[in-house]
């Protein structure tokens, strides 16, 4: 049974994430992203932006990872094994671009068991090194429960 | 996209079919750092209950999205993108993967706080003719007129 006690609480920050443009390149590679402003720096610089610009679901790239070292922490208790994606929501509130130190800060928002399911609500908050918000990710995490 | 003052509710985005192959979900688990093996292990898709291997939702939400950024032209534009994954889709081991059916209307047009017009798109994916995401919807700011 994960801990309830955690619902409500923040995280500590991780550690800052440096955006790549070779990250941003292989992002968008893999999911077929063809626009010149994620390849190309001269274009996304005449498009206005300061450096490649990263596809809407980049965040998930660093905001994943760091809610996988939650979940497998035994403290937590979560079935990381057994864990299904319910749903996602990314807010930016500027686009994200190579050269960005994100910092990520996981919100624990709710933890409810209905139909023997176990259901977590995470909400990220992505800060550059000024603090300044950038994105707002979140997700609903299922696994199943115990059958005891 | 070229000229946005003509945006208006109810417009269609071009469709757009994709294939998933085993290929791209290994691609795609390199690049975002999803190493879960039911999206490449067949043994252990099926050992958690799965038909089979399954997409990442992550990989079938990027696709998703490249409708949106493609018809927008800019994917700096997007200012939100959320989706519910409702049902797996399956990729089998051969060459000609799972097709995956994108398509999109403009449901809204709404205003930013900064006075920035905004298009509500919601996407349809399709997967074996059944839906495979619900709720997606993504915010595209457009240019200024």
């Amino acid at each position: 049974m994960p801990d309830v006690s955690f619902v409500g609480r923040a995280l500590p920050p991780g550690v800052p994430y440096r955006v790549g443009r070779e990250k941003i390149r292989e992002f968008a590679l893999a999911i077929g992203e063809g626009a010149s402003v994620c390849h190309d720096v001269a274009a996304a610089q005449a498009a206005g932006y300061p450096d490649l610009v990263a596809p809407p679901t980049f965040p998930v790239t660093f905001t994943m990872p760091a809610i996988e070292v939650f979940l497998r922490d035994p403290a937590f208790g979560w079935d990381y094994a057994r864990m299904v994606h319910g749903d996602q929501s990314i807010t930016l509130h500027r686009p994200i671009h190579a050269g960005d130190d994100l910092v990520t800060t996981i919100h624990v928002e709710d933890l409810t068991t209905r139909g023997g399911s176990h259901m977590l609500r995470l909400r990220c908050e992505v800060a550059d090194s000024d603090g300044a918000p950038v994105a707002t990710t979140r997700a609903l995490l299922v696994t199943q429960a115990e059958t005891s | 996209m070229t000229d946005t003052s003509g945006v208006a509710a109810g417009d269609e985005l071009p469709p757009l079919s994709l294939r998933i192959t085993r290929a791209d979900l290994v691609r795609y688990a390199g690049a975002s750092g999803d190493f879960n093996p039911i999206h490449w292990s067949d043994r252990v898709a099926t050992g958690v209950g799965l038909p089979g291997v399954i997409a990442h939702g992550m990989l079938t939400m990027a696709l998703a999205g490249r409708l949106v950024t493609g018809w927008a032209g800019d994917p700096g534009a997007i200012c939100s993108y959320g989706v519910r994954f409702t049902r797996p889709v399956v990729v089998p081991d051969d060459d000609e993967g799972a097709l995956v059916e994108l398509s999109g209307t403009v449901s809204e047009l709404t205003e930013a706080d900064d006075g920035a017009r905004v298009a509500r798109v919601t996407i349809t994916a399709r997967f074996d003719g059944r839906t495979v995401l619900s709720r997606a919807v993504a915010e595209v700011r457009l240019p200024s007129r």
